[in-house]
């Protein structure tokens, strides 16, 4: 899975269904990544993802709790419209990611928070 | 012919060999008949108080052609015009309220007239009368049964269009600024119109690039459980897409029920009016609104 490194943060972009092995595998890379570059955000682009189930979701939190401690926040961008609405149908949390539209949307949130605020909103 | 009937789903229209020789006397008959029969049907239609909602002359010209297309259909067996006709029937009087037992009520009536006429005219040689009987009876419920279908589905044809018509009407999703868009929610909902509203939002959070969304329920007059659950999820859903979402216009009615109801609102972000909602979403969004001089008072009126 390649790693994009723009800044001060890196960009993964999830191209299909992740395996188990995938998952862990991205969740290491992130994690020494972050430390390799002295990362402060990492964007997860799942805009290609048209399931996010609940393997993927618990998967994605791990990516973001890893790299938290790690020092670096992780935005999930690119969640469509029906995958959103499955994933609260289901009751999927995504706790501590933050979510935003798109790749730009997500580096802007990862500005704002480097930033000292904290709100995942726009 | 001698103890067959009429089974469902109802067998095509045939003209067995009994009938061969029978159908046309019928026919003929009732086509002699005609002028007398149907004012004798007529009479039965408003003795029975049926079709209140349409005139007597009316009446009287649709009376003309279903009895014209009903001895057709025993004529040829096929009923593919009468089906034709009472679709188009249906349609001219179902937006005036005409009720689907009316509809069955006269084509009843219109088969017991003739039944009773043909029992009259036969009654002296009863073995006639039988076979008569025979071939005229499954003709005629295959009647009753095609006009009475016809007239449901068409109903539900009228019925299924306003649905869409009303779901297209009133789910419009607003830009208002840039980044910005409303939804305004006018009317009841169901958990159907609740999931296409969310749909059309998350589309429209997608296609208009939208950080906020001012969901306005000034028009919605009350909420259940269901719905209310629909709504928290649909506000987290848009969150998921990275826009917040902001409720406006909850009525004290719909917040006492939303409280009663303990739903959770705490990832809910309300304000009072649609006027405020704007405001809180343009801070949001980081709009600050000037007030510049007031335009010449030619210019406002």
């Amino acid at each position: 899975m390649p790693i994009l490194k723009q800044g001060d943060y890196l960009i993964a972009s999830i191209q299909s269904a992740l395996s188990d092995s995938e998952v862990l595998e991205l969740r290491d890379d992130l994690a020494e990544r972050v430390g390799q570059f002295r990362a402060r955000g990492i964007v997860v682009d799942v805009t290609a993802l048209d399931v996010i189930d609940s393997f993927a979701a618990r998967a994605l939190r791990t990516i973001g709790s890893t790299a938290k401690l790690r020092g670096a926040e992780t935005v999930l961008v690119g969640i469509q419209p029906d995958v959103a609405m499955a994933m609260v149908q289901f009751e999927l949390d995504l706790q501590p990611l933050h979510t935003a539209l798109d790749l730009e949307e997500g580096l802007a949130v990862l500005r704002r928070t480097a930033r000292g605020g904290d709100d995942d909103g726009p | 012919m001698n103890g067959q009937k009429p089974s469902l789903p109802t067998p095509p229209l045939e003209t067995h060999e009994i009938d061969a020789e029978l159908l046309p006397k019928l026919v003929a008959y009732l086509r002699q008949m005609s002028v007398e029969l149907r004012e004798k049907w007529v009479s039965r239609i408003s003795e029975a108080q049926l079709l209140g909602v349409m005139s007597p002359e009316e009446i009287f010209s649709e009376v003309k052609a279903v009895y014209d297309n009903y001895v057709d259909a025993l004529e040829t067996g096929s009923v593919e015009s009468l089906q034709a006709y009472a679709r188009d029937l249906s349609e001219r009087i179902i937006h005036r309220g005409v009720e689907t037992h009316e509809v069955l009520g006269i084509v009843l009536l219109l088969r017991d007239v003739l039944a009773r006429s043909l029992f009259l005219r036969y009654q002296d040689d009863p073995e006639l009368l039988d076979r008569i009987l025979d071939s005229y009876e499954p003709a005629a419920n295959r009647i009753a049964v095609t006009v009475g279908v016809s007239f449901v589905e068409e109903r539900e044809r009228v019925i299924r269009e306003q649905q869409a018509a009303i779901r297209e009407l009133s789910t419009p999703v607003l830009q208002v600024r840039d980044r910005l868009v409303i939804l305004p929610i006018i009317g009841a909902i169901d958990s159907q119109r609740a999931r296409q509203l969310t749909e059309q939002l998350l589309n429209a959070i997608q296609a208009n690039r939208a950080k906020v969304v001012v969901i306005d329920i000034t028009g919605v007059a009350s909420i259940d459980m269901t719905v209310a659950n629909h709504l928290v999820q649909t506000v987290n859903a848009a969150r998921l897409m990275g826009a917040s979402a902001i409720i406006t216009g909850l009525s004290s009615g719909i917040a006492q029920t939303l409280v009663d109801l303990r739903v959770d609102l705490s990832t809910m972000n309300t304000v009072g009016d649609l006027q405020g909602g704007l405001e809180e979403a343009e801070r949001l969004l980081g709009y600050k609104v000037l007030h510049s001089d007031p335009a010449p008072p030619d210019r406002l009126a």
